[in-house]
Order: structure tokens, then C-alpha cells, then sequence
């Protein structure tokens, strides 16, 4: 456990003119979960295709497992899953799972794997009638079948259902819980905020912030409740300690940030009654991953 | 993270490892093999087409052959297409589609190196040539071909002409869009079958267009056939070098264009 699984430094990768990778730098220790997370055009799956060897930095150092990302010696000990195709279509899918071991010297047994996704029952069923989810399942079974030391998965669950969303949450509990460094990059939060034990969140080209999803939303507290639109909070702020913080967003959802406790909650409650307001969903809850990445990214969709 | 309940069987501790090179590349080409044969379209191009010419026009007295027996003239013209077919166009078009669907990307990311997948593709090459050669040569043998010469030459001019059509074929597939490549290898598949000796002797055509098709793969490897099985020539050395030549440049071109991506 010498190197860590994913070292870069100062990475900038550029198409023509437009900068996707803009002096990126971090770190993914060994059997840890990390997540890179960012808005679409983060430069999230550049990164990552640098990593898989798939691309060249422009400048920069990238290390994975302590060597350049291009060294054939890393095919066997790094899975991917790419965000998309890579199968024949007229790959049945066991045959394709099947092919993936037949690469490697101790793989999985590709029947075991394919009933633990809940592919079992397609087998035969070549890759493009399968449906987006399944596909998803099946480029995922692929990364994992040489058992490798560390995987990249890029937006592992993208267009998966609820089910299928669990189980592949589930398969990286498994692989981390075995040793295998993980690198996934997403787009949703709470997957994020699930699954990873260090967080990434990359806008522009480079790291906006990183740490365990803990730090990340740190201890702070917030109280939540929705209430008509257009309290005057000003009045409010007058009732609570120095340091407290309010805002409506979006409309008619209050949050209430500072000292959060059972005092807090009295007197926002009791100014409520005072105004004659009526509070719904009334809530004390930690900061999300969410917010935390709205604050560093912004809300204008791109 | 919720279930640690691995399935019995799935231990997912690492323990990564490349299997043996030719373990790698056997098992690509059998599913190479397998894709090829299972494809419609491929066969109908590889087989189906080539058996009805060789059937039809050994039967109907539709083509001025220039003396001889039709059948033996038809017989190596129509191996030398089903070389084509399987070398240049059915690769070209199934190579151009596994780069655009990102197959050859994702399978740069396995233990298989290039030169593993390059040498699997062309062993189902092959292996197809070698299925297309029995079938063809059974009903040549049928419709009463009486073949000449030497084994090991008509043997050495399909594997230069596989080299020569190959090294086209994943020219266009690895520069081309992929509906590109298949139209234009459709298209080079219909000119090189009516302008390269297939079913119509070159000495229909004038002499100066005529010494510039002979200069084609297809004509080479139609005429280098015919010399061989046809007249009994032990090795026909003008087309195998035209062949050579072709094979060398198309390949040479080859690794320095492919675009994997």
C-alpha cells in the first residue's frame, strides 16, 4: 500500500481551445471509496479518461497505482466502466462477461456475477435489447470480473432505476469492504455522500472542495420548514441570537442556519404563532451534500 | 453501505492478473468468429452472394468467359471475392461500427493488447475464408471445376491478398465515419467486383484501362488464382508482388491512421 491508488498533480487537459481540465489536483488513497463529484462539464470524465489511460494530459502528473496511466501493466489491475456502450450490440450479454474473464487469470465466475446484478435471466439476450439499466449492470459486472485492485466508474448509476441504483450501491460497499479502491465520478449527491469516504467536487476544471462528506457539510445544523412565501425574516433575525442566519429558497422553503437547538426551535416557533404562520414539515437536519455543492457551483443550469 | 452478503462464489478481494496472450486472443477471435457468422448481412455478403454468382453464371452462358470452361474460370474469380468480402468489406464495416460504439475503446482497457486484438481479428479472418474456400470449392466441384496446381500457391495468395485487403479495409474503418466506411466499402466491393476480373476477363477492357486494373488487389489475386488452379502455374510472382505491395502500404498506412476512438 506504497502509492496511493490515484495521484494527480496540476493535470490540464484542453480540446482545441476550450480548457476542460484546468490545474487539477488530487488524491485517492488505496480501499477507500472516492467520489469526483461536479456539474456536467466539470471536466469529470477527462480526468478519469486520463486515468484509464484513454487520453493524454496536456501537462500535468497523473499516477495510478504509482505508475503512468498508459503502462500495459496496469490493464489487468484496473477496471472500468465507461459512461457508456463499449459492447457490440449484438453481444449476448453472458458472452460478453464471459470474453471479460477469459482476459484474466483469476477472474470471477461470470455466472455467479450476473446473478448477483439480477442479469441472470438475460443472459442470452444480446446487449442492445437490453435496457438502459441492465446495460449499465452489465458494463459494471465487466469492470469487476478480473478482480482488480481499483476500478474507475463513471456515473455508475446514471439512468438506472431505484433497484438497480441499490444494487450497484451495494456492489461498491462489497468491493471496498474486500480492498478495492474505488473511483466514481456522479453527478447525485446522496450517492456521493453514501458511498464515498473522500469527496471530490471539481467544477470548471478544477477542485472547488474536497474532504469526507462529513467535513464537507460539517456539524452545522439547519432548521427547515415551509411556510406561506415572503415572511419577513428581518423580523425574525431580530428574535434569534447574533450569528443566526435566514433565507427563503427556494420560494416558501425557510431555512434558519446558527445555533440550532431546542431554544432556536422555541422561538421560531413561537414567532410563528405570533405572526399567525403555519409551518409544514418543520425539521432540524444536517447540511447536505447538496447545498454544499450548490453554494460552490452555483445554480445557473449549464 | 448496507449488504455485505457476498454471493457464494464472489470473493471480490483482488487479485488481478492478464491471462496467458494466446488464451486472450483465442477467446476474441472465437467471438469475432462467432459475431461474423451469426450477422446476416455478413453472410449473405460472404457467402450467399458468392455462391449464387458461382452457381448462376456457371449455368446460365450469360458471360463471354474467352474460351475455356466457365465453371474453372469462375471458380477462382469468385474465391478471390469472397476474400474481398470477408478481408475488406465485412471488416471494414463491422471495425467502423465497434469504433464508433466504443468497443475498441473499452477493449483498450483490458489485458488484450492491439496486437492481440489485431492478430484475433484476423484469425477469424480466416477462419471465415476457410468456411467461405469449403463451400465454394464444393460447389465448383459440383458444377463440374476441375482444379490444377498448387495448393500451397493459391494458399499463399489468399493469405497475401487477406493481408492487402485487410490493411484497406481497416484503413477506411479507422479514419471513416462509420456510415462512411459502409457505403464506401459497399461501393469499392461493387467497382472492384465488375472492374476486377471476377466474372468478366480483363481482356474486355481496353488495353490502357486494362493495365491499370491489373494493378488492383482484386485483380491480382482473380489473375494470381486463375494462373494457378485454372492453368496450373506453380507461383505467379507479378500478382503476388502487386499484392505484397498493396498489403504493405494499406498496412503501413494503417499504423499510422487508426484512430481507436
Amino acid at each position: 500500500m506504497d502509492s496511493p491508488a490515484v495521484e494527480i498533480v496540476d493535470l490540464v487537459k484542453r480540446y482545441g481551445g476550450a480548457t476542460a481540465v484546468d490545474g487539477l489536483t488530487l488524491r485517492a488513497d488505496r480501499g477507500a471509496v472516492t467520489a469526483v463529484l461536479g456539474p456536467n462539464g466539470a471536466g469529470k470524465t477527462s480526468t478519469i479518461e486520463i486515468c484509464e489511460g484513454f487520453r493524454t494530459a496536456d501537462s500535468g502528473t497523473v499516477r495510478v497505482l504509482g505508475l503512468d496511466p498508459r503502462t500495459p501493466a496496469l490493464r489487468p489491475r484496473v477496471g472500468v466502466m465507461l459512461q457508456a456502450g463499449g459492447v457490440p450490440p449484438a453481444m449476448r450479454c453472458a458472452e460478453w462477461l464471459q470474453l471479460s474473464a477469459r482476459f484474466h487469470a483469476r477472474p470471477l465466475p461470470p455466472r455467479a456475477l450476473l446473478e448477483r446484478l439480477g442479469l441472470a435471466e438475460h443472459a442470452r439476450t444480446p446487449f442492445r435489447r437490453l435496457s438502459g439499466g441492465q446495460q449499465q449492470r452489465l458494463s459494471l459486472a465487466a469492470a469487476v470480473v478480473g478482480r482488480p485492485e481499483l476500478v474507475f466508474l463513471d456515473e455508475p448509476t446514471a439512468g438506472l432505476d431505484p433497484q438497480a441504483r441499490h444494487a450497484c450501491w451495494d456492489l461498491v460497499g462489497e468491493l471496498r469492504a474486500a480492498g478495492v479502491s474505488v473511483v466514481l465520478t456522479t453527478h447525485h449527491m446522496d450517492e456521493a455522500e453514501r458511498l464515498s469516504d473522500h469527496v471530490v467536487i471539481i467544477d470548471k476544471g478544477r477542485v472547488v472542495a474536497e474532504g469526507s462528506p462529513a467535513t464537507l457539510t460539517g456539524a452545522e445544523r439547519q432548521l427547515r420548514f415551509r411556510a406561506r412565501p415572503g415572511l419577513a425574516l428581518e423580523e425574525l433575525l431580530n428574535a434569534l441570537p447574533t450569528g443566526s442566519a435566514a433565507k427563503e429558497s427556494p420560494t416558501g422553503h425557510y431555512i434558519i442556519e446558527g445555533q440550532v437547538g431546542p431554544e432556536l426551535l422555541a422561538t421560531v416557533t413561537a414567532w410563528c404563532a405570533a405572526e399567525g404562520v403555519t409551518t409544514d414539515d418543520l425539521s432540524i437536519e444536517r447540511r447536505t451534500l447538496e447545498d454544499v455543492f450548490l453554494e460552490l457551483t452555483g445554480r445557473e443550469l449549464r | 453501505m448496507t449488504a455485505h452478503d457476498t454471493a457464494p462464489g464472489l470473493d471480490f478481494t483482488p487479485a488481478p492478473g492478464a491471462a496467458p496472450f494466446w488464451r486472450m486472443v483465442a477467446a476474441q477471435a472465437a467471438a469475432e468468429l462467432r459475431a461474423m457468422l451469426r450477422n446476416g448481412e455478413q453472410l449473405l455478403l460472404t457467402l450467399i452472394i458468392p455462391v449464387l454468382l458461382l452457381t448462376g453464371f456457371s449455368l446460365a452462358p450469360l458471360i463471354d468467359v474467352g474460351g475455356g470452361r466457365r465453371v474453372d474460370f469462375l471458380v477462382p474469380g469468385v474465391l478471390a471475392l469472397a476474400v474481398m468480402s470477408t478481408a475488406f468489406t465485412g471488416q471494414a464495416i463491422a471495425t467502423g461500427f465497434e469504433r464508433r460504439y466504443g468497443v475498441l475503446k473499452r477493449l483498450g482497457a483490458t489485458p488484450l493488447s492491439r496486437s492481440g486484438l489485431m492478430l484475433a481479428k484476423t484469425s477469424a479472418v480466416v477462419g471465415v475464408e476457410i468456411i467461405q474456400a469449403a463451400v465454394i470449392v464444393a460447389v465448383g466441384l459440383a458444377l463440374g471445376w476441375r482444379p490444377h496446381g498448387s495448393f500451397l500457391g493459391a494458399a499463399l495468395l489468399i493469405l497475401l491478398g487477406t493481408a492487402a485487403f485487410s490493411g484497406l479495409g481497416l484503413l477506411m474503418a479507422g479514419t471513416l465515419r462509420a456510415e462512411a466506411t459502409l457505403a464506401g466499402a459497399n461501393l469499392v466491393y461493387l467497382v472492384l467486383l465488375g472492374a476486377g476480373g471476377v466474372l468478366f476477363p480483363l481482356t474486355k477492357f481496353p488495353d490502357g484501362l486494362r493495365s491499370a486494373l491489373e494493378l488492383l488487389p482484386i485483380s491480382a489475386l482473380t489473375g494470381g488464382l486463375r494462373a494457378v488452379l485454372t492453368q496450373g502455374a506453380a507461383l505467379p510472382l507479378v500478382p503476388l508482388s502487386v499484392l505484397a505491395a498493396w498489403a504493405v502500404l494499406s498496412l503501413a498506412l494503417v499504423s499510422r491512421t487508426f484512430r481507436w476512438e
